[in-house]
């Protein structure tokens, strides 16, 4: 069987007496070890709960503070007392005790703010070492300090989700590359056997008949001839853009689902048709005088 | 014989070539250029840990994640809309540079210049043509892009503002189009214009200052050409670069490609 440290025995034989109710000196001779520290012997007959050992060592400090030792309180303070075991630094340990004291409406010798708690006797090993990193940091400097503070709402998204991700490299960049060639490819071919339209040298004394904007301002122009300028040039188009702009301000519901969102999608359809229909309709119906007519009658009167 | 002789000599010429490669990829000049990751490197190998240096090593890291979301890959999710739109604008940056070297905005000039496209410049002609109809294919897109993400809910928090700056996008994008418009100077350009800029004068209030500013006089003259040149090839370019890196940049920090529907 492997080695196991002394101290770890003890503390197994502390927990075994006191979950049994037994005598921990009891336990501690069944596991063949010396008893307690010199005084634990004549302590333990003297009524003491013989619960933990290294409480049992600090317990002076509130048997001597509070005579009256069978308050609720006396407990809890043990109990903080014994968190000394585990590593906890001593100044903790007496800030905790203070407040619970407080709370609790126990008097503390508060006349004694100084280490009161390792002060008990001689069995608090582990308090002494705990003690030197305390002292170590000279009074008034800050050991932490605020790097950031986020915010629930910030602008980055500060919550990581599970997701099912793959590395944009190569699978991203590939289907990037393979859209890019695509569409260059397509413009090249294009370019190869369509031509940009170029007419005769600007004339400002001879205008043609029809004259018609670019192609996507084609649908304000064909608005032009059903109202008057300034609403169809500039009050439709101005609060259509300001409409657009305001749409994630306007449309409040959260869902991303098609089928949650069914008024939102047939309105920004209709105004999608009805200026794709208005372009079209400016693009290829209208003729001399930007009068209505067949593109297949009278032939096509547009250009890119 | 001779020939197993040759084979040997062959053998030893790509072991030497193979050895200098070997040494030019572990010098302190290339491995310099390619940082660890790249596939140019020595020693490369497909390893998602390499998968991860690709794109965090690169200026493209600018632009990417090391990671995306799998659906976000899926052609038939964005239908690469905006990642076409952005790839027209620099196509359309190249192309619009090389058109630079063979134009003046001035009043007959312009139109010779334009003509000599086809006859007196090589490839002229076709730069021209892919000038023209990748202006319209950004528009196209743009616009394609703006539904896209309607119809996705992809402007819903955090993604908001990233929506208005996309406005601001499409806006720039259709004066871009629009002040390119004039700069052939031929009957087409010209009174299209023309009607375009008569309706900026129905602006309320102000109209008359708007369509003067706009033109740079009462009615269209050379002095447009000029004014509409300069918006076209360095004032709206600047501007919209600005809003697209924002664009860009918000859609990394608003958490990426949105999510599925």
């Amino acid at each position: 069987m492997a080695e196991i440290p002394e101290s770890i025995l003890r503390r197994s034989a502390a927990a075994r007496a006191k979950a049994e109710g037994r005598p921990l000196d009891e336990i501690l001779a069944e596991m063949g070890l010396a008893p307690e520290g010199g005084s634990a012997p004549a302590a333990a007959p003297a009524g003491e709960p013989a619960a933990a050992p290294v409480a049992e060592a600090v317990a002076p400090e509130p048997a001597a503070a509070a005579p009256a030792a069978a308050d609720p309180g006396g407990a809890a303070l043990e109990g903080f007392a014994a968190m000394a075991d585990v590593g906890v630094p001593e100044s903790l340990i007496e800030r905790s005790t203070r407040a619970r004291a407080k709370a609790d409406g126990i008097a503390l010798p508060g006349a004694a703010p100084a280490a009161p708690v390792a002060a008990g006797g001689g069995g608090g090993a582990a308090a002494a070492p705990a003690a030197a990193p305390v002292a170590a940091i000279p009074a008034g400097v800050r050991t932490q300090r605020l790097l950031t503070v986020v915010k629930a709402n910030a602008i980055q998204q500060v919550k990581k989700e599970p997701h099912d991700k793959v590395n944009t490299w190569p699978h991203l960049v590939a289907a990037e590359f393979v859209a890019l060639m695509v569409m260059t490819a397509f413009l090249l071919v294009f370019s190869v056997f369509v031509d940009a339209p170029l007419l005769e040298l600007a004339n400002f004394n001879e205008q043609p008949n029809p004259s018609k904007a670019p192609w996507y301002f084609l649908g304000l122009q064909e608005l032009l001839s059903y109202f008057d300028p300034q609403v169809a040039g500039v009050i439709i188009p101005g609060f259509g853009i300001a409409a657009i702009a305001f749409i994630p301000y306007i449309d409040k519901n959260p869902s991303v689902r098609p089928n949650d969102r069914k008024l939102a999608i047939m309105i920004f359809t209709f105004f999608v048709m009805a200026s794709a229909i208005l372009t079209i309709f400016g693009s290829f119906f209208r003729g001399p005088g930007f009068n209505f007519t067949y593109p297949w009658a009278d032939g096509i009167f547009f250009d890119f | 014989m001779a020939n197993r002789n040759g084979d040997d000599q062959r053998v030893a010429l790509k072991e030497r070539i193979a050895g200098a490669a070997d040494a030019l990829r572990q010098s302190q000049v290339w491995t310099s250029i390619f940082r660890p990751g790249s596939p140019f490197r020595h020693g490369y190998s497909d390893s998602p840990r390499n998968r991860s240096y690709v794109i965090m090593n690169n200026v493209l890291y600018h632009l990417h994640p090391v990671k995306v979301k799998r659906h976000g890959v899926r052609l038939s999710y964005t239908l690469c809309l905006g990642g076409l739109s952005f790839f027209l604008f620099i196509l359309l940056t190249i192309t619009g540079i090389f058109l630079m070297f063979y134009y003046r905005p001035t009043s007959p000039a312009a139109y010779n210049d334009i003509a000599a496209l086809a006859t007196d410049v090589a490839f002229g002609q076709i730069v021209r043509n892919m000038h023209r109809w990748g202006a319209h294919a950004m528009v196209l897109t743009v616009f394609l892009h703006m539904a896209r993400v309607f119809y996705h809910g992809a402007y819903k928090p955090p993604r908001e503002f990233n929506w208005v700056i996309g406005v601001v996008l499409l806006l720039l994008t259709l004066l871009l189009s629009f002040t390119g418009y004039l700069l052939p100077w031929d009957q087409l350009a010209l009174w299209a214009v023309t009607v375009g800029s008569n309706m900026a004068a129905y602006t309320p209030v102000f109209g008359a200052q708007v369509s003067f500013g706009l033109v740079g006089g009462v009615q269209i003259t050379g002095d447009t050409l000029l004014r509409w040149y300069v918006l076209h090839v360095l004032f709206l370019p600047f501007i919209i670069v600005v809003f697209m890196a924002v664009h860009f940049w918000r859609v990394r920090k608003d958490g990426g490609i949105s999510g599925p529907l």
